[in-house]
């Protein structure tokens, strides 16, 4: 339902502005550093409103994992103002809906209206950029709020713990190896103070960029903005650059057995920039690699000889999560089929990998993928919600206007040597960590328990 | 985008707006929905929105699951997964690569009472997609290849849905409630039935799947209504018509009480029900009216009130109206850490008999009004939304003048409407609870 940890998936493609009907956006930034984007979209008049704050759970302080998540739930509990709950009853009786989401770069909270309600969700918006109270009951229940999501989503699910696992072997030494819910033990030991602590030091006009797409009028929304979130004094704290990666010069193996695995899987990370961290081109040349890899089923390198001519993969993907402030994940993904082990899939996966390194995508293969990512961009144009979310995640991780906007152009101008070059830079052995999950074997672990030795799983 | 607003999109959102008081200016009609007849006589309904070069199409077929014969149980939903692997002179690649050039989206998909095509097409490509598609619902090929690997993601996925206590959960209660029918057993058939299936047992259900006698049109987009009449007759003109079988109602069978199934999992996941209305029930808006304050408003509802907001049990607590084909549901989840969901349970159970004896205050009706009234126009704010919506709209038969009536039915409903739904409707006696994973205090069930 509402407040979810976001972590995107489909990563491959984000969605931006496309030529071809180029959706009018405006920009302003207040005198306090706030920055705005009003994206028109005048088909309904509606609006969809959003802060989105610069700062997320790879900017949190050591052993205080999740609480930029626990804030964001915080958000919902009151100010003086609007107190016990206040906020997400006006919302509603404005019959609008509402939701925040956090990762690993940013929190942002958004609500979608009838546009005339814009002005009330700005007065609700900007009074709790500073104004939340907190009581210390508030604080512990809503820990076992975010406890028990985290049992949804993670404790339950033996295929989240082990990308957990994953993530966190990837990364050696930067925090987007911490989960964005964080860690049981860590969620466990936060308080009131520490999320308070948090809010503080981050949340502040410079450092939220306002997106506000719909039926409006951009010098309207730019008043608005001045009267609502103009006074809020600016803090000056911006977070910090994070510790960075330090070279990769051993390739790792995560190995993840639990009894609920129905179907084994190999999932290999690799570390490589991002949109933002890479060189200019870098990040639609990686989406183009994902996309004629893994993107488009059995179409892709992999879905072809995996699915296809070998029949020994169920499924068969790869996948790029570019839009991230630093360098960030490159994945592939392969299920076997019964009767083939997950040893003998890997190797087929890597056998794709050394082709494409050598041969490079066929001229054919390289039209057809960027047809379909700027497609997406056409269809993406049919949500509203789409449009805001791209432009506020794509900012607030530090890409320009232009690059978001340039975003088609990017795209069209790679090239087939480019991808090449990329997949034998950056598919490389030591970059990466390469899991395999699957079923406990029973028979096994019957035997271990005999012999009284424990079973990991 | 900028330059051109699309009457229709106005008008629908418009009409709503002003009803719950917010926008007022009203400017157009709900003649832009546009209840049309293809040249080849069949129904379908249009709006035209010209601002983004994109047409969706989306087309409902009734029958779903119930289509079914006796030991094929899956394999309307093994065709869904069939029809875009191959057709005509294209095999699976064939297909995918075509439709990747085309920058076309087609997706299939089945339920336990319909058959949904939804496709997503550019404007420029349209015609090149929509024989595309149409090759894909009058010529699929069932090739040996693609129907293994097909056969064996379903499969994998039915395994899989035995790990997961909440599909668990909902597959149980679903068995419990209408056993021996099609709705009581999972509507992707079972790993033995689905192993069996074979290209022959596709092709023969194909005409009670596919019957253009009891499909539902939507499309919405850059098209005109000439044009929309050619694709309705290209896409449905050469599947063979039969007489759509009246279906009975199935009378549910689970009894009020607990059951749990051991699983060893941190957090046990509950699932709970009774019988609930129909669609077509005169009390179905009043109950939804309802339900908003008993589980289904979020924040704003008693059960996330009093189980997360007071007591932090759960992330997610609801309730909502399950009106089936053949079956109506009330029906609803919550899932806590094992030592605490037997507190959860309770607290739901409670509520539940409060609402049926209380009802709700006129408080927390007015509030509900203005919510459900308020958001209806964002259920309206993009082509695929809205395509979806003419063809759910279409199916439960409720009119085309629904969309812009549907504020002032809400509006209608009284605190006395409240009180006899709740009353009538609400049993908390009668809840059929199934729990998964490790509960503390729920040995005695039943």
């Amino acid at each position: 339902m509402i407040r979810f940890s976001f972590i995107s998936l489909a990563a491959v493609i984000f969605a931006a502005a496309p030529a071809s009907a180029e959706p009018k956006v405006t920009t302003f930034t207040l005198d306090n550093g706030m920055r705005g984007v009003v994206i028109e979209d005048h088909r309904a008049p509606v609006a969809t409103h959003m802060v989105w704050y610069r700062v997320g759970a790879a900017d949190e302080p050591p052993s205080e994992t999740g609480v930029a998540h626990y804030l964001e739930h915080l958000l919902f509990k009151g100010t003086e103002k609007y107190p016990d709950g206040a906020f997400s009853r006006i919302v509603a009786e404005n019959g609008g809906q509402q939701n925040a989401f956090t990762s690993d770069d940013y929190t942002a909270y958004f609500q979608r209206v009838a546009v005339d309600r814009l002005d009330l969700m700005m007065d609700l918006e900007a009074d709790r950029m500073t104004g939340i109270t907190l009581t210390d009951e508030d604080a512990a229940t809503e820990r076992d709020v975010v406890l028990e999501e985290r049992n949804m989503r993670t404790e339950n699910d033996p295929g989240s713990r082990f990308r957990e696992q994953l993530t966190s072997s990837l990364f050696l030494n930067h925090p987007y190896g911490d989960p964005v819910i964080g860690w049981r033990s860590e969620i466990l030991a936060l308080g009131r103070e520490n999320a308070l602590s948090f809010y503080r030091r981050f949340y502040s006009p410079d450092n939220a960029t306002l997106v506000v797409a719909g039926d409006v009028d951009p010098a309207e929304v730019e008043e608005m903005a001045r009267r609502h979130y103009g006074p809020i004094p600016p803090s000056g704290a911006h977070p910090a650059e994070r510790p960075q990666e330090p070279p990769h010069v051993a390739a790792r193996r995560v190995e993840m057995e639990d009894p609920r695995v129905a179907q084994p899987y190999m999932m290999r990370f690799y570390l490589v920039p991002s949109v933002r961290s890479g060189a200019d081109g870098e990040g639609a040349t990686l989406s183009v690699l994902a996309q004629i890899l893994g993107g488009g089923g059995v179409t892709s390198r992999l879905g072809e000889r995996l699915q296809i001519e070998k029949e020994m993969a169920l499924g068969a993907s790869a996948f790029y999560w570019g839009v991230s402030r630093d360098d960030n994940i490159f994945g592939v993904y392969a299920a076997p089929v019964d009767g083939v082990g997950l040893a003998q899939i890997e190797a087929e996966v890597d056998a794709v990998l050394a082709r494409l390194i050598e041969e490079g995508p066929t001229d054919d293969e390289l039209a057809r993928a960027k047809t379909v990512i700027i497609a997406d961009e056409i269809y993406s144009q049919d949500s509203q919600s789409r449009m805001a979310n791209s432009y506020g995640a794509g900012l607030s991780v530090g890409l320009t206007l232009e690059q978001i906007q340039g975003w088609e152009d990017a795209i069209d101008a790679v090239t087939a040597e480019e991808v090449r070059s990329a997949a034998e830079a950056y598919l490389r052995p030591e970059r990466s960590t390469t899991g395999w999950l699957r079923k406990t074997d029973s028979e096994k672990a019957a035997k271990a328990a005999e012999s009284g030795e424990e079973i990991k799983g | 985008m900028v330059r051109f607003c699309s009457a229709a999109r106005f008008a629908v959102a418009l009409i709503l707006l002003a009803a719950a008081g917010a926008a007022t200016n009203a400017r157009a009609d709900m003649a832009d929905i546009v209840e049309a007849v293809s040249p080849g006589g069949v129904p379908f309904w249009l709006v035209e929105e010209h601002s983004i070069p994109i047409v969706a199409v989306e087309i409902g077929f009734e029958g779903g699951v119930s289509v079914e014969p006796e030991g094929k149980e899956g394999v309307v939903n093994l065709l869904s997964g069939m029809l875009e692997e191959g057709a005509g002179d294209l095999d699976a690649t064939g297909f995918a690569r075509r439709r990747d050039e085309l920058a076309a989206r087609f997706g299939y998909s089945s339920g336990r009472d319909a058959f949904n095509v939804s496709a997503a097409m550019l404007t420029r490509n349209l015609d090149e997609s929509v024989e595309l598609l149409r090759l894909s619902l009058t010529e699929p090929r069932f090739d040996a290849a693609p129907l293994t690997r097909v056969k064996a993601q379903v499969v994998a996925g039915l395994k899989q849905r035995e790990t997961d206590p909440g599909d668990v959960a909902s597959d149980l209660w679903f068995a419990n409630a209408f056993p021996g029918t099609p709705y009581g057993r999972n509507p992707d058939g079972t790993v033995e039935s689905v192993s069996a299936l074979t290209a022959d047992d596709l092709r023969a259900v194909m005409p009670a799947a596919l019957n253009p006698s009891a499909a539902f049109v939507g499309i919405v987009g850059d098209i005109d209504q000439e044009a929309a009449g050619a694709v309705v007759d290209r896409l449905l003109g050469d599947l063979p018509k039969s007489a759509a079988p009246a279906l009975d109602v199935f009378e549910l069978q689970a009894k009020g009480g607990v059951e749990v199934v051991r699983m060893e999992v941190p957090q046990s996941v509950a699932v709970f029900g009774h019988a609930g209305p129909l669609r077509a029930d005169p009390d179905f808006i009043p109950a939804y009216v309802m339900n908003y304050t008993l589980g289904g408003g979020g924040f704003e509802s008693r059960l996330t009130d009093e189980v997360r907001e007071k007591e932090g049990l759960a992330y997610y607590v609801g309730s909502y109206l399950y009106p089936m084909d053949r079956a109506g549901l009330y029906f609803g989840q919550v899932a806590s850490a094992n030592d605490r969901i037997a507190r959860s349970i309770s607290l739901v159970r409670a509520e539940w008999a409060r609402m049926a004896e209380e009802g709700v205050t006129p408080e927390e009706l007015e509030a509900a009004k203005k919510y459900l009234t308020g958001a209806y126009a964002l259920r309206f704010d993009s082509n695929a939304k809205i395509a979806s919506a003419l063809v759910g709209i279409q199916m439960e038969d409720l009119g085309v003048n629904y969309i812009r009536d549907r504020n002032s039915m809400v509006e209608a409903v009284t605190i006395e409407d409240v009180k006899r739904v709740a009353k009538r409707m609400l049993d908390a006696d009668a809840l059929h609870i199934v729990v998964v994973g490790d509960p503390e205090g729920l040995e005695a069930a039943n």
